[in-house]
């Protein structure tokens, strides 16, 4: 791994759950201490940190490969990934709030095989306004989209995509968003639109799916997740700012 | 080989908002029924884990599987169309209750203009007001006849809301109060006041207090939970047929449910229709259910897909402009404008799926249309439905939608920006109209449905002027930035608009032009009967249900009235004598 790739892909520290709610430490000005361990290279022996992001910093089990064979692959997805999404001064990016792994095990169930969309053929090229049109299951065009990601960034740039400058891998991006790339199979917008929306929902769903990891994804944007009832706050004036709960709680012990 | 069931008096194809009224009214008079479902039971039980987004509101969980079946699109005739293969543009129902399970509750009634809408726009127009190839038509029935049964449908659901004298005209308050007032709805009626407009407290199916229906059902008090919309409520606070007309029926000892079964024909011999062929899902047993009145109650797409594929009625041909089923497929028009608010943050994520407030100056003819180029308007509303984080990351238009600035700006205006939108009538076109698929199949076997829609220029006149005024009153609630709101180049099938689709097989006073009569029993075959947005003749600017509800308690009364007397329950009027 290079340096470029570390300092890119830096960690805050974790947010402390007590001092969100204690007056909300986050919003815009929260700049934690940087922790500098790439997170999939050989720190191996440091696991439980990486990878942990809980409190306790324990292992989390559920942060391995689903769907993926090959970790390279895996790298690939999380760099775009932190484009679409990157950590900035509001909070955390992408890897850290667990998307690759969101997108990893999504790709692994029914999301990534199509189950409850209309698979039959025949397949043809659709006007801008007919929506998804290729036989390739979901898991599938991630793995061409992924593939021509490194492609074209060894065609450019004579680089790896994951060693590239934020700025040169943006450039990659914007080529399969703007339809500038051949891909076979798909076309380069429905991977690209697939890529970005997934990230979205990895950063905001329930951390119940293994993304939006402690519920950062949410404290960023002040959404406080699953309240049963406001209906004694709904007619107040002032913003009412709430520690976020997740569906766990909703399981009965 | 299918196996013939014992005959019943009524079978029912889908069991949402239209067949559960039907089984209700139906059953309580001692008729049996059978409904046949083609998705799961469910109930408050189901939804107690439900404030999940990514679950239910992205990935569908409660929503049509596509897999068996689907309907392909196309903008126009001369193109193929293609299978939706994911659900967007709207979000059709499956399972018990239908997509009265996550559906907003917004509940009003169509305007008497609506009803009569070729007569009164010809009165006052002239007869070319819109041109040759829009197919204005009324209704077969007027306001004053159906105002009974829009507050039968209005008691059953418990709807909260209040009076106005823009809206159409009531005979008794709503049921219920209206739902609380919020900064977000007093600031869009101190706007529309400023400006002139009379708003009132959008009707509501989230209901303001604890409610018993006539029927003795409970509807529970609304928590303002923010997951409404695309979600069950896990309190039954949302009116919904599972929590009012399907217990309703189950009560009574005379309806009898039957999930998983999935219908492909109704049977049609010598005329009438005397039964149903379904397929049950989890065996994949072929049953023929003989009845002696079926009643089609499965969304639009399905009452006319069934139809088409059973060979029943002439199909609407757009060259000839011949033929009804199919015909007067129609959408909703969704004009609009966004502020964002600098120094100001709302509670935009707590709230319900139909509160909110509304004004009707512009929607119907309750605005002359005399310098304007088209027809009709829309409901202006702003609404607080609770805002999610996957699906709202509203930013400034230049804003890209992904990278550094879409980060920040769609956090910066998370909590900061509202919109307001309208419900844009939709007047028929020639060229839009629904058929089969030449060559999609579902995985019975069966042609697709096949849907041809664009937007015409009534549309996009109609879009521009309500998105002027919806802006007027964005700017006059003190947005820093307003920004309205663009109809596309095309219709297109993949981001969400609304699940308002209409049409296709119309009511009417002349078999000529339309399928069905005012009891939405169809001309031509007697004991057969098409309920839903389906009989709508044109979509008004509204949300459809509350009129889809009192259509379907005409045609209970019509299908008790038909076991009496049998034969056409509605005189023919020949429209063409008049012109
Ligand atoms: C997200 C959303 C929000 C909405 N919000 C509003 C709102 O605020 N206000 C409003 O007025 N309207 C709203 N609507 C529309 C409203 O939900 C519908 O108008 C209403 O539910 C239609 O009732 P229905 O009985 O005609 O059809 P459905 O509720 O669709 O029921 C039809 C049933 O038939 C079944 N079926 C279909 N085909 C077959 C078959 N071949 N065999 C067996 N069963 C079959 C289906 O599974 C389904 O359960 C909303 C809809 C959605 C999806
Ligand atoms: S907003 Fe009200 S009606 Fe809607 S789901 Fe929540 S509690 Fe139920």
């Amino acid at each position: 791994m290079t340096e470029k790739k570390t300092s890119k892909m830096s960690r805050r520290r974790f947010i402390k759950n007590s001092s969100y709610a204690a007056g909300g430490a986050i919003g815009g000005g929260f700049l934690g201490t940087v922790l500098s361990k790439n997170l999939f290279g050989n720190n191996n022996e440091n696991q439980g940190q990486k990878q942990g992001a809980t409190n306790n910093e324990s292992t989390n089990y559920n942060q391995a490969l689903m769907y993926f064979t090959r970790q390279s692959d895996f790298e690939i997805l999380s760099s775009a990934t932190e484009r679409i999404f990157p950590e900035d001064d509001n909070g955390p990016g992408a890897v850290k709030l667990g998307v690759p792994f969101f997108i990893d095990h999504q790709l692994a169930g029914s999301y990534g095989r199509n189950d409850r969309e209309y698979m039959r053929g025949p397949f043809y090229p659709a006007s801008d306004f007919q929506g998804y049109q290729t036989r390739l299951k979901r898991h599938e065009v991630f793995d061409v989209g992924i593939q021509a990601i490194e492609r074209e960034s060894k065609n450019q740039f004579d680089t790896s995509f994951v060693d590239l400058e934020g700025e040169q891998q943006d450039q990659i991006l914007q080529k399969f968003q703007d339809g500038e790339v051949d891909l076979k199979g798909v076309t380069p917008t429905t991977f690209f639109e697939l890529l970005r929306s997934a990230t979205i929902e990895g950063a905001y769903s329930d951390p119940l799916y293994g993304g939006n990891n402690n519920m950062e994804g949410w404290m960023m944007k002040e959404f406080p997740g699953n309240y049963m009832s406001y209906i004694n706050e709904i007619d107040k004036k002032d913003f009412i700012k709430k520690e976020p709960k997740a569906l766990r709680a909703h399981i009965a012990h | 080989m299918a196996t013939t069931l014992d005959k019943v008096e009524v079978v029912t194809v889908g069991v949402g908002w239209t067949g559960g009224i039907i089984a209700a009214e139906l059953a309580k008079q001692g008729v049996q029924v059978v409904g046949l479902e083609r998705g799961k039971a469910r109930s408050t039980e189901d939804f107690q884990h439900i404030h999940d987004e990514y679950r239910y509101a992205i990935r569908y969980e409660l929503m049509q599987d596509l897999s068996r079946e689907t309907i392909t699109f196309r903008n126009h005739r001369d193109e193929r169309a293609l299978p939706m293969r994911q659900l967007g543009s709207f979000l059709l129902g499956e399972g018990l209750g239908g997509a009265g399970v996550h559906w907003n509750g917004q509940t009003y009634r169509f305007l008497p203009y609506d009803l009569q809408i070729k007569t009164m726009t010809e009165e006052k127009y002239g007869k070319n007001k819109l041109g040759e190839d829009y197919i204005l038509q009324d209704w077969g029935i007027s306001y004053e006849e159906l105002e009974p049964y829009f507050y039968k449908f209005e008691q059953t659901a418990g709807i909260s809301g209040e009076d106005n004298k823009n809206s159409a005209p009531r005979e008794n308050d709503y049921p219920t109060p209206p739902m609380k007032e919020t900064p977000i709805t007093k600031r869009f009626k101190d706007a529309a006041k400023n400006l002139k407009l009379s708003p009132y407290h959008m009707p509501s199916g989230n209901l303001s207090e604890n409610y018993e229906n006539p029927d003795g059902q409970t509807i529970n008090q609304c928590q303002y939970c923010g997951f409404c919309e695309r979600f069950g409520c896990e309190y039954g606070a949302k009116s919904s047929p599972n929590v009012t007309v399907i217990p309703t029926a189950e009560k009574t000892g005379k309806f009898e449910l039957r999930t998983h079964a999935n219908v492909t024909e109704v049977i049609y011999e010598g005329g009438k229709a005397t039964g149903v062929k379904y397929i049950d899902l989890q065996t994949g047993e072929e049953f023929i259910q003989p009845a002696d009145i079926v009643v089609l109650t499965s969304y639009v797409m399905n009452n006319v897909r069934l139809l088409l594929n059973s060979g029943i009625g002439r199909p609407y041909d757009p060259e000839s402009r011949t033929g009804v089923i199919g015909k007067n497929y129609c959408y909703q028009i969704l004009p609009g404008a966004t502020g964002f608010f600098e120094e100001e943050k709302f509670n935009t994520y707590m709230g319900a799926g139909s509160l909110g407030a509304s004004v009707d100056d512009y929607n119907g003819d309750n605005f002359d249309h005399s310098n304007l180029d088209f027809i009709h308007g829309g409901v202006i509303a702003i609404t607080q439905t609770g805002k999610r984080p996957i699906n709202n990351n509203t930013a400034p238009n230049d804003t890209p939608n992904w990278g550094k600035e879409f980060k920040s700006q769609s956090i910066k205006y998370y909590h900061r920006n509202l919109a307001v939108g309208v419900q844009g009538a939709s007047i028929p076109h020639r060229n839009n109209y629904l058929s089969l698929d030449p060559e999609y199949e579902d995985i019975f076997g069966y042609p697709l449905l096949r849907l041809t829609y664009d937007y015409t220029e009534q549309d996009r006149n109609l879009h521009n002027y309500l998105t002027e005024k919806s802006a007027e009153i964005m700017k006059e609630m003190g947005a820093s930035r307003v920004e309205p709101r663009e109809i596309s180049d095309h219709y297109s099938i993949v981001p969400y608009q609304t699940t308002h689709n209409t049409g296709g097989v119309i009511m009417g006073g002349d078999p000529e032009t339309s399928a069905v009569n005012n009891y939405s029993q169809m001309w031509d075959v007697e004991n057969l009967f098409v309920v839903g947005a389906s009989a709508f003749a044109h979509n008004g600017g509204y949300n459809p249900t509350g009129t889809v509800g009192a259509l379907a308690y005409r045609a209970a009364e019509g299908i008790l009235k038909y076991r009496e007397e049998s034969g056409q329950l509605v005189k023919i009027v020949n429209d063409r004598k008049h012109a």
